[in-house]
């Protein structure tokens, strides 16, 4: 099992009628809620939290991308994931992702992620998104019914410059280089294990199956909601011939809370599961899915955007919230039998563990993490023991990692000159 | 009885679907981005005095959307193509909204083609001090106060004979406007403007151009934009009418469209 801390860095400061007052917490969200000054303690304690979840042997540390976003504020992975490259030891890095279509050229991607993989030795895992609508579409302009052919584009372009080792000229619809020649280039080779965050496309899960991907659904709404999804997705597996089904090929987020017992875990998380639900996931519909966006295959089976549910998030309570899967909360052993369910369930080998949620101040953060990862985490990791030994969806880092801080004492003279010779005493 | 007849001409790219009507000079009606019906007011008005051709772009009708009809220049050359498709010289050209974007690009790529252009609350300027709403991102119980003059009677349009509440009726709804609204948006999306203002200068067409005075999409400010960019142009205000003016007012859009259709 890899089980990888993941915190989507909400603003912590949404207003109490947030949700009545306002349009969307995404997109067209309200400037002035965002206070830049208050943003430097949020920032460096939601860094200081990811740093924490390294010394308690969580498997990854993991950071994605999001646009003009209330519960998100992260447009750059990349400069949080650099951060954690120094100033983290073994956890992998796992930024899920970079949403390749939206940089210009996406060679920019191959390289920062080769930088990451560079400074952190080998611990990058790399995800590709689509990116939400929301992202993509509404705030970064793309037109929608040429997202996912831009992106595919992109995809190839970036493997091959992370792969080739001439420069070579690329000729696509959406990118002209005559030069490609990407220089650093990652440690891991061919290049660094790929995830792809996906949400029910028949195409995605083709893509992840055809280049050995890990297929990544990332959701708020629980594993019990993901079952009928991820079954389409191991179907598909099977459709297509995959060699194999192991857990690793797929991947799966969950908001985990945990305390000593059931009670107090409700009276301590209830708050910040609600300001999220209530508050972060106040969506505006219309910007959950623009027209053309999802292709006509997917919408014909069924998979629409989880921002615009039927009946919204806004009212949900505690029990419908933990009953329902949405959020698994308890003692550890509560945890564990849930855990377990969700982990057989889905046939997932990728936890992507959501501990921290809405305006959970860190202390709480910290005690929920840490009996995660004593009382949860150890009683999970032996589950799959037939795949223990299939590192194709994981990164690889190199044995002797540079340590960051390890310069030699400030010189006092020329480096390389001769000592001078003391004078003797008369 | 609908006057129009469903017909298919095939281009290199697409099967295109349309509707045929009417006896008297060429006329090619192109649609808005909403899409158009055998039963469109306007249509049957036109029938009245003109051979009307109006074809449905890909996607709409019970067409498939078009993989390789990407950009502007696609779409103009589409539009020339079913021209050609249905072994027509010199039609009367109309579009709405979308369609009229579509009509000023051909007119202004191929200015010796076209004589007579009608443009009605077209598409494809932007005004920084007058912005088009993101119509992409509104809720269908939204669009009635930006489409028409009288919203309620706008919605009652919409939505009559239709269940919302069905489940295969929203399905088929959400599969519809992704085909149409998809290939709409590879000339709409996020801003409807994709160059026009630096081509316009090209139309040699007698052109009039059609605003409803309601119109809350395409405000009226962009009728004067257009006439004045386009050099033989007359500008047509339809008072008690929004952007849907072919549905609330079309016999005064088809008064102001008579008025270039004579070949001189």
């Amino acid at each position: 099992m890899k089980f990888t801390w993941f915190n989507l860095m909400p603003w912590p400061f949404l207003p109490d009628d947030f949700r009545e007052k306002n349009h969307s917490v995404w997109v067209d969200i309200d400037q002035r809620l965002f206070d830049p000054v208050k943003s430097n303690a949020v920032y460096n304690t939601y860094m200081d939290l990811l740093e924490y979840a390294d010394t308690l042997g969580f498997d990854g540390v993991g950071v994605n991308e999001h646009h003009q976003n209330g519960y998100g504020i992260m447009p750059s992975p990349n400069i949080i994931a650099a951060g954690l490259a120094r100033r983290t030891k073994n956890a992998a890095i796992v930024v899920l992702g970079n949403s390749i279509a939206l940089y210009n050229p996406p060679v920019r991607v191959a390289e920062e992620f080769a930088m990451l993989d560079c400074i952190s030795g080998g611990r990058l895992v790399a995800g590709f998104p689509v990116g939400t609508s929301m992202d993509t579409n509404y705030c970064y302009g793309q037109i929608p019914a040429l997202t996912r052919e831009k992106y595919a584009e992109a995809h190839e372009l970036i493997i091959r410059a992370w792969t080739e080792r001439d420069p070579f000229a690329f000729n696509g619809r959406y990118n002209k280089l005559r030069h490609v020649n990407i220089w650093p280039r990652p440690i891991q080779q061919p290049h660094p294990p790929v995830h792809i965050p996906g949400g029910g496309s028949v195409e995605t899960y083709d893509f992840c199956i055809d280049n050995t991907y890990s297929y990544s659904y990332l959701s708020f709404t629980g594993y019990l909601r993901a079952k009928a999804l991820l079954q389409g997705y191991w179907n598909r597996v099977e459709e297509r011939g995959a060699p194999d089904k192991s857990p690793y090929r797929a991947g799966f987020a969950q908001t985990i809370c945990v305390a000593e017992t059931d009670e107090e875990a409700e009276r301590l998380y209830w708050p910040h599961i609600h300001y999220f639900y209530n508050r972060c996931l106040h969506v505006y519909p219309g910007f959950a899915d623009a027209p053309g966006y999802r292709t006509i295959k997917t919408i014909q089976a069924g998979a629409l955007s989880q921002y615009a549910p039927p009946k919204g998030f806004g009212e949900l309570t505690w029990k419908d919230l933990t009953e329902g899967g949405h959020v698994i909360a308890g003692s550890p052993e509560t945890v564990r039998q849930r855990m377990e369910d969700l982990i057989k369930g889905l046939n997932v080998g990728n936890i992507f563990c959501l501990m921290h949620v809405g305006d959970m101040p860190a202390e709480k953060c910290m005690y929920s993490s840490r009996l995660f990862a004593e009382k949860v985490m150890p009683k999970l990791r032996g589950l799959f023991p037939e795949w223990e030994a299939d590192e194709r969806f994981w990164c690889h880092p190199i044995a002797d990692r540079a340590v960051p801080g390890s310069l030699p004492a400030a010189p006092t003279m020329a480096p390389g000159a001769a000592p001078r010779a003391t004078v003797p005493a008369e | 009885m609908s006057a129009m007849q469903s017909k298919t001409v095939e281009t290199r790219h697409a099967t295109v679907r349309y509707l045929e009507g009417g006896a008297g000079e060429p006329l090619v009606y192109l649609h808005g981005a909403g899409g158009m019906t055998d039963g469109d007011p306007l249509l049957a008005e036109l029938a009245e005095a003109y051979h009307v051709h109006a074809p449905f772009l890909p996607g709409y009708g019970d067409t498939a959307e078009c993989g390789s009809l990407r950009d502007m220049l696609d779409f103009t050359l589409h539009g020339w193509d079913v021209v050609e498709g249905l072994g027509l010289k010199d039609p009367i050209l109309v579009g709405h909204s979308m369609g009229g974007m579509i009509a000023a690009e051909m007119a202004a790529l191929a200015p010796n083609d076209v004589s007579r252009l009608a443009l009605i609350c077209p598409a494809g300027l932007w005004l920084d001090d007058t912005p088009i709403p993101d119509m992409f991102s509104l809720l269908p119980f939204e669009l009635p106060k930006f489409l028409f003059h009288d919203p309620e009677a706008g919605a009652k349009l919409m939505t009559s004979g239709l269940d919302m509440s069905d489940p295969k009726f929203l399905q088929d709804y959400l599969v519809r406007n992704a085909r149409q609204m998809g290939m709409a948006g590879k000339i709409l999306f996020p801003v409807p403007e994709r160059g026009l203002a630096e081509r316009l200068y090209r139309v040699k067409a007698r052109t009039v151009i059609v605003w409803g005075m309601s119109d809350r999409m395409i405000p009226p400010a962009y009728g004067p934009a257009f006439r004045a960019a386009i050099a033989a142009a007359t500008l047509v205000n339809v008072p008690d009418a929004g952007h849907m003016v072919i549905l609330e007012q079309p016999a005064e859009v088809a008064r102001a469209i008579a008025s270039v259709a004579l070949r001189r």
